[in-house]
């Protein structure tokens, strides 16, 4: 029998063809948060965008974090484009040279013709970041199962007597820790503080440990409203804009208790060695910019960064802003102090969680 | 291979012949040609079969043994801060101290002088976040020093490192940095142990907060077993009733086994979810005809994880266990009842020795599976219930400590092994049937 040269060199070279997936040009790849964020941000932002630039948009979610970002740079393999992160990774991704840096100042100025560095009240993230909103963590509550006898403040999440029943929070230190010195009676002022010493962190723990049992974690965005809405937890940890966005979009009485909210600013940052980064700054330049900003708050209460947007924010979601003056206690999370202690505390966090 | 047996006859045939009918003494050459003949017509016989197969090699190769190797090397290689920090490991070698003592003003120079090359080209951080591995706080103590080590010209550098952070003048850091002088060296095989070296360079557990690896592999091989036992009780049951029921009930129950069998394995464990929670199908139903008065926790625990898994891995048990059951021919049994044995006895002595080689097969192959899995335990059971799979992808995917998972990669390698070759000293692996 003759063997076919020419079709075993077919097979062996099909074999050996590297995987083509070139970008097309005029394409960015945008990540962030996921579920209700990422279906606001594409109607508010991404449509717009691609409509006035032509430059197509690919969104992606992910649950946050630097590793995912460091694995492509580091392997040289830029998949994300532009990524919504939270501050403190703007933080330590710019100094571990993740980013582009990005001047404050270059950003377009606000429709009241403000200059960009005044007109952002919340101020530049990091020198790679551009700040887009400003989210805040709080504890909540679905109002049609406890009704009145909901909790009422941050001790009752801790308070496994008076409000029987497993209870959710991010899978992440960040959040956890803060509760639970705050919930042990640290003052608002006091908890990074505290949190930087060895006894603070042994403190914090020990204050989880008495809640553990009942505690159930979740990564994405979505999942406490999920958690809430199945029953499955009594309360939760969640990004304050889900709750607004469940009560409206699923018809849900969840109720949110401001007392103890974590506020986190959140924004864009430029991938190092992408592909697109020309295409990824016209995209951050846009997103940033009063009217998108203001769109967006219209539709999930996170406070823009611009007083111009700000000032053109009305309706509903006006009251549910993170940043209104409310009674309760509330912490700003400290960017510089989880750039310093982060990885120490994930990893004392995965152990604790882990046992 | 077959194809080339003809031509391999053909060239042997023929030479001979052409040597010339008078059969003279075959001389030194013409021996040496039939040889080199016989030599490259198998050659080509075997680049052919080689040709054929190379798409297989090549996919073995670039997906199998190219990631294993990977993984095997860098669970013991790491060089980013011994080229990262190349004059200080000079300076130190050169200066020799004792281990409780700091170092002299010159290994503070050489560390200056790597600080700002690894600052110019970027690294700083990547060298940081390393140190910081080894021990708590340093990333801090690494990244204040070289935040500010461009202003500083010309030393004295000893001030200037004490000055941006007193850790710099214990003897601990040093030691922590002298740990990490070698590129190839196996703390990350202690870490994957809850072990570490100390700073006097001696092997210590590390502190009961940072404990988690040694109790994940003890829990991992503890699930693994309590599935392998639960798969190995249910699926004989299932493959006895499989191999002896008529043939319309046997079909319809194969089918019953192998339809979940060919469902993903994420819808089978969203399924268990359903199922499951707290306010799922059995606590309703339970709630609904007054056995319970509180919902049952079945899900974020053991129970669930125990659960989803062995449904998972049922049809891993049972189709062995058939394969082998379905050859025992039934006289066998009749053979030992008919002699006078009890139902009891001929089953013990004559029917189960026989299915042995299937059992273990399905055991094995449910507990190795097992070991491995990530997805049920981490949609099903709680923080705590967590395997060695899902701190491999933990490190890998979040803490960026890509050699400690390695080193966790080639423990649990190591293990499947060693199980293997246990396997075939007990039982043989050539008496296993998979099917």
């Amino acid at each position: 029998m003759n063997m076919n040269l020419p079709l075993v060199a077919v097979i062996l070279g099909a074999s050996l063809l590297p995987v083509v997936g070139a970008q097309a040009q005029g394409s960015i790849t945008v990540t962030a948060w996921g579920g209700a964020y990422s279906r606001v941000q594409t109607e508010t932002i991404y449509r717009p965008f691609s409509e006035k630039t032509g430059i197509k948009v690919t969104p992606e979610d992910y649950n946050g974090g630097l590793a995912e970002i460091g694995a492509q740079v580091q392997t040289g393999n830029v998949k994300w484009d532009v990524v919504n992160v939270e501050v403190f990774d703007a933080v330590k991704g710019c100094e571990e040279g993740l980013f582009e840096r990005i001047d404050l100042k270059s950003m377009p100025a606000g429709s009241d013709g403000t200059p960009a560095d005044r007109d952002f009240t919340a101020g530049a993230m990091s020198p790679c970041g551009v700040i887009s909103e400003t989210y805040s963590n709080v504890m909540a509550y679905d109002a049609a199962r406890l009704k009145d006898n909901g909790p009422k403040k941050l001790e009752d999440f801790f308070d496994v007597k008076r409000f029987p029943g497993k209870r959710a929070l991010r899978k992440v230190p960040g959040v956890a820790l803060e509760w639970a010195l705050m919930a042990d009676g640290v003052a608002p002022a006091d908890v990074y503080k505290v949190l930087s010493t060895a006894a603070g962190q042994a403190r914090a723990f020990k204050k989880l440990d008495t809640i553990k049992a009942d505690l159930v974690w979740w990564t994405a965005g979505a999942q406490p409203a999920q958690l809430l809405a199945s029953g499955e937890v009594v309360m939760t940890s969640v990004y304050n804009g889900r709750i607004y966005d469940a009560n409206l979009q699923g018809k849900r009485n969840f109720a949110i208790v401001w007392d103890g909210q974590v506020q986190v600013a959140e924004g864009w940052v430029i991938l190092k060695n992408g592909k697109n980064t020309k295409a990824a700054l016209e995209f951050v330049k846009y997103a940033t910019s009063t009217q998108p900003l203001a769109e967006q708050a219209k539709r999930l209460p996170y406070a823009p960064p611009r007083a111009s947007a700000l000032a053109k924010v009305d309706g509903p979601t006006k009251q549910w802003l993170p940043n209104l003056p409310r009674p309760g206690r509330a912490v700003v999370t400290d960017a510089e102090f989880w750039n310093e202690n982060g990885d120490d505390l994930n990893k004392r966090f995965a152990a604790w969680l882990a046992k | 291979m077959s194809s080339d047996a003809p031509a391999l006859i053909e060239s042997t045939t023929i030479d001979p012949a052409s040597g010339g009918g008078s059969l003279p003494p075959p001389g030194p050459s013409l021996n040496d040609d039939l040889r080199r003949r016989l030599r490259r017509t198998e050659w080509r016989g075997h680049l052919r079969a080689y040709l054929l197969i190379a798409p297989l090699l090549i996919f073995v190769l670039v997906s199998f043994v190219l990631p294993l190797s990977t993984l095997v090397y860098k669970s013991f290689h790491d060089p980013v801060v011994p080229t990262g920090l190349p004059l200080t490991y000079k300076a130190l070698r050169e200066w020799g101290g004792p281990r409780d003592e700091v170092p002299t003003e010159p290994v503070y120079a050489a560390l200056a002088n790597d600080m700002k090359a690894a600052k110019r080209d970027g690294r700083a951080a990547e060298i940081a976040s390393r140190l910081n591995i080894e021990a708590s706080g340093l990333r801090t103590t690494f990244m204040r020093a070289v935040r500010r080590i461009d202003s500083v010209e010309s030393g004295p550098w000893k001030p200037y490192f004490a000055g941006v952070d007193p850790a710099w003048e214990s003897p601990t850091t040093w030691a922590t940095v002298r740990n990490l002088a070698d590129t190839n060296h196996g703390l990350f095989f202690l870490s994957a142990l809850d072990l570490r070296k100390s700073s006097q360079g001696d092997v210590v557990r590390q502190p009961a907060e940072q404990r988690i690896y040694v109790e994940v592999f003890i829990r991992t091989i503890g699930i693994s077993a309590l599935v392998a036992l639960l798969c190995m009780a249910f699926g004989f049951a299932i493959a006895y009733l499989l191999a002896h029921a008529g043939d319309r009930t046997a079909n319809l129950l194969m089918i019953l086994v192998l339809l979940p069998f060919w469902t993903s394995l994420l819808v089978r464990t969203t399924a268990w979810i359903v199922l499951l929670q707290k306010e799922g199908v059995i606590n309703s139903m339970l709630l609904g005809i007054g056995a319970i008065s509180q919902p049952l926790p079945m899900m974020y625990n053991k129970f669930g994880v125990a659960v989803a898994m062995t449904h998972i891995l049922l049809p891993f048990a049972i189709l062995p266990m058939y394969s082998v059951m379905r050859q025992i021919p039934p006289s066998f049994v009749r053979a030992a009842r008919s002699l006078g044995a009890s139902p009891t006895t001929a089953f013990l002595r004559v029917y189960l020795p026989q299915c042995a080689p299937g059992v273990a097969a399905g055991v094995l192959l449910v507990f190795i599976i097992a070991l491995g899995y990530y997805i049920t335990p981490a949609l099903v059971g709680g923080a705590g219930d967590q395997m060695i799979s899902y701190f491999i992808a933990d490190n890998l995917t979040r803490a960026l400590n890509w050699g400690l998972a390695s080193a966790m990669g080639v423990l649990v390698l190591a293990a499947v092994l060693l199980l293997y070759w246990a396997y075939d000293k007990l039982v043989g692996v050539t008496n296993m049937r998979l099917g």
